[in-house]
């Protein structure tokens, strides 16, 4: 079982990097809600003796619930392949004779065999030690013996086989390995005389475009547009669905690809002064990964996509599609090069929107305004934000939201002073019913931000060193720095060029439900405007929906006509009282029907925080002493019960009395439920019945 | 003792524990086990393998993944008595392959791996073979299972 355990570890590396995988953040976990409510279909954790019978039980134990399935499947394989190898019975392949094997085993060696783990590392462990293993049980050493001389035979001779593997190698294997026949010695073979055709279609294409540098290809069988989130779960899709699958990512940013989340979350909350540096932060289970997906080492050089034996992930940085041509099915880049595609995928995401009024503003104005979308951002609000006194953040949503309780939580630490307003009476007040809008704002406020609601910036200017916002209503507010998070603006620069359709009212490329634009032109992401066949024509600006989208178009770009039908979520956490999850439309122009736990102190989150000693924010900070006039001069909110404390609940957003959007509030872990209610789409006649399927005084 | 407000469009009802412990009447409908556009497991009804499957974490589609796929389809698809008996070789380039890629597929000490590994069960791996085939394992993937399970094995990079 050592060797089980080897297997796993390595499969485990790359499971962290199924992208949602980091949406908990380290208060979920302090807070502990690990447990999954009975009504969902016990997902991961089937060790129930009812259907899961071993297989999940060890399967539990190896894992920890970790949904690698794979992991302990290759296990098991390798475990038996290791008793058929240590028995002294001949295993040569023959059916007949491998049953009493197996029996055998079972019987009187079987304590020994399956307790003596280390020879069994050393088998699949290193590959030279295995030969020398398997040689002991000496009918299959032969066998196992001549393959690596075959394969070095065979390569040089046999270029039939390669267009197989070239092609279809999943099928191919399958195909394989049903025969007895000795299967092994044919696709060892196969692979490095797939290796010398595609060279020479290499040398092909480099003739082709001789004058031209031959770092770019020429051609790529995926090409992606955009170096996202969406493009990357586009690019491990397709590389699944299709194992020799050639990827080209073409991104204007510098970096490869990462997840933009904890750039206004976790990242903010590092301990690690250098964390700007090495982008890591921990997970919401406690595990630190960097925000990157993968490292370099997991993507190919993109002059060697076409040659790679098995394909591969390339990503060429720094550069941008400017032209599509739709009909020649090829793009041309920023420096005039051109690559064609089979299949392409549009995955640009969008740009910072900015007010208007610090567009005119000037050059010194827009100096001291930072648009945050990108790691740089994050580089360089961090160290502004250390060099200032004064930070205003514009916006109420989630990225203005979240950068004030990170930059707020600082101002307990310096003198820095943070100031959000927004044009809403509260925070998340496009999302927010009014009431929990309001009480979210009281929250934000004891992390240490002055918020100034129902602003409107009539104009900005710099003035003695600072910047001096006015507001419509005549208030005025200094400042250093600003910080404008006021939405996005999808990036759909290559729709002329393309003849693509942009949605008149929500932006983006318009495709179907499958994210379709045209026959081999997918969108995903930001910039996809799709049908939702549930909920109708959205266009959805969250991580988990890039990660959803990107992976369904790759999908159906490697042929599998699915629909948009698994509902992406998105979380956002503001302070150490407001987390939540949410799933389908959350308008708070919508009605709503919430419903809370009556809380006792004991089960609020914050409580869970402090008692754990793991809470992100230091408890001194309360309402600032220092008022300021400007702070002062916020109107309160509508006074909302004192008593009323929404620590913990379940808010349905109804349309047209079906349930088209979910939040769950300080509760976590249920959304397999919500998205069931969202796909169900039914009228219920009592949503305090709906509720109660999600246990909100549970843990 | 529960109570209701209302406030212009929303609805606010506050709920005891004891009012939400009676089971809920509210209908779903049934799930449909063949829906073609769901969320499949590892095993698709088909008993095909499904390499898409989340619970892969990326195996079948990172620079092994073509090894990974070999070896996983000749074990599952394998007909041996001893099933997988004939895949060694497979899984032999899968290992060759990850050992070409530390940083992606770190090695594992095996100190730490043998004293973990003396909590599993014994005498589960010989009666596998012939009892229960692995397909089992498609239920870690089914469903709309947020991938939230605590991963501890998992090392961050």
């Amino acid at each position: 079982m050592l060797k089980c355990r080897t297997v796993w570890k390595k499969l485990a590396p790359l499971a962290r990097s199924s992208s949602t995988v980091c949406r908990q953040n380290v208060r979920r976990a302090v807070l502990n809600n690990g447990r999954t409510p009975a009504q969902v279909p016990a997902a991961h954790m089937s060790t129930g003796p009812a259907g899961g019978g071993r297989e999940n039980q060890l399967y539990a134990l190896l894992v920890g619930a970790a949904c690698l399935g794979g992991g302990i499947y290759v296990c098991t394989s390798i475990h038996l392949l290791w008793i058929a190898l240590t028995t002294d019975e001949p295993v040569e392949a023959a059916p007949v004779e491998a049953a009493p094997v197996v029996e055998e085993a079972a019987e009187q060696p079987a304590a020994a065999v399956v307790e003596e783990t280390e020879p069994a590392a050393a088998v699949v462990e290193e590959t030279e030690p295995a030969a020398a293993v398997v040689e002991e049980t000496e009918p299959a050493a032969a066998v196992v013996e001549e393959t690596e001389p075959a394969a070095a035979v065979v390569e040089e001779t046999e270029p039939a086989a390669a267009v197989v593997e070239e092609t279809e190698p999943a099928a191919a294997v399958v195909e394989e390995t049903e025969q007895p026949a000795p299967p092994v010695a044919e696709e060892a073979a196969e692979q490095p005389a797939a290796a010398v055709v595609e060279e020479g279609k290499t040398c092909k294409h480099r003739g082709d475009v001789a004058p031209v540098a031959s770092k770019i290809p020429s051609h790529a069988r995926y090409l992606l547009i955009g170096g996202g989130t969406a493009s990357f779960a586009a690019a491990r899709s397709i590389r699944a669905r299709d194992p020799g699958a050639r990827v080209l990512i073409v991104t204007d940013e510098p970096d490869l690809p990462y997840m933009r989340p904890p750039l206004s979350k976790e990242l903010w909350f590092s301990d690690d002064p250098s964390v700007t540096e090495t982008l890591r932060f921990k997970q919401w289970n406690g595990k630190e990964r960097s925000i990157y997906f993968q490292p370099p080492s997991f993507y190919i050089n993109p002059e060697e996509l076409n040659s790679a034996e098995n394909g591969g992930v390339a990503v060429l940085t720094g550069k941008k599609v400017v032209h599509m041509d739709v009909r020649g099915n090829k793009v041309k880049l920023d420096d005039d090069t051109e690559i064609a595609y089979d299949k392409c995928l549009i995955a640009t995401g969008g740009v910072p929107r900015n007010l208007q009024v610090i567009e005119r503003a000037g050059e010194e104005v827009m100096s001291k305004t930072t648009l945050f979308r990108k790691i740089e951002d994050f580089k360089l609000l961090d160290k502004v934000s250390r060099n200032i006194k004064s930070v205003t953040i514009i916006g109420g949503g989630f990225l203005g939201s979240e950068l004030a309780c990170a930059l707020g939580r600082r101002s307990a630490e310096s003198d820095l002073e943070v100031i959000q307003m927004f044009p809403e009476k509260g925070n998340m007040g496009k999302v927010l019913p009014e009431y929990l809008s309001n009480w979210t704002t009281e929250k934000v406020k004891k992390e240490g931000v002055k918020i100034i609601s129902e602003a409107l910036v009539k104009s900005v200017v710099a003035k003695d060193d600072k910047l001096e916002i006015l507001l419509k209503d005549g208030r005025l507010v200094k400042t250093d720095h600003i910080v404008a998070a006021v939405g996005l603006e999808p990036n759909v620069d290559l729709a002329k060029s393309a003849g693509l359709e942009v949605d008149s009212d929500f932006g983006g490329y318009r495709v179907n439900a499958e994210l379709q634009a045209r026959s081999n032109i997918w969108v995903a992401g930001d910039a996809a405007c799709f049908y939702d066949i549930r909920l109708g024509r959205r266009r959805v600006e969250h991580h988990d929906h890039a990660v959803v989208s990107g992976r369904l178009a790759g999908e159906n770009m490697t042929g599998a006509s699915k629909p948009y039908w698994h509902q992406s979520m998105f979380w956002s956490d503001l302070g150490p009282d407001v987390g939540y999850e949410a799933i389908g439309i959350v308008d708070s122009s919508l009605p709503t029907v919430g419903v809370f736990a009556k809380a006792t102190a004991k089960d609020t989150p914050k409580a869970a925080t402090e008692k754990s000693g793991t809470g992100i924010r230091s408890e001194s900070e309360t309402e600032d002493t220092a008022v300021s006039p400007v702070a002062s001069s916020t109107p309160a909110p509508p006074t909302v019960g004192h008593k009323d404390d929404y620590g913990k609940g379940v808010i349905f957003y109804l349309r047209d009395k079906v349930v088209v959007g979910i939040i769950l509030w300080n509760v976590f872990n249920r959304m397999p439920i919500a998205r069931k209610i969202i796909k169900d789409g039914e009228e219920h006649a009592d949503l305090n019945e709906v509720a109660k399927l999600f246990n909100i005084h549970e843990d | 003792m529960s109570y209701c407000r209302q406030e212009g469009k929303d609805r606010i009802i506050f709920v005891t524990k004891e009012e939400h412990e009676s089971p809920s009447n509210a209908e779903l409908i049934a799930d449909d086990p063949n829906d073609p556009y769901e969320e499949q497991g590892l095993i698709l009804p088909s008993g095909d393998i499904n390499w898409n499957c989340p619970c892969l974490g990326g195996m079948a589609s990172g620079p092994c993944g073509s090894q990974f796929k070999e070896a996983f389809s000749c074990f599952h698809y394998s007909k041996e008595e001893v099933k997988g008996s004939e895949c060694i070789d497979y899984f032999r380039n899968m290992q060759e392959c990850m050992q070409k890629y530390p940083e992606l597929y770190p090695q594992e000490e095996e100190n730490s791996a043998q004293t973990e590994s003396s909590s599993e069960p014994e005498s589960a791996a010989p009666a596998e073979g012939s009892a229960s085939p692995p397909e089992n394992d498609s239920s870690p993937g089914t469903s709309t299972a947020e991938p939230t399970s605590p991963t501890d094995s998992q090392t961050a990079s």
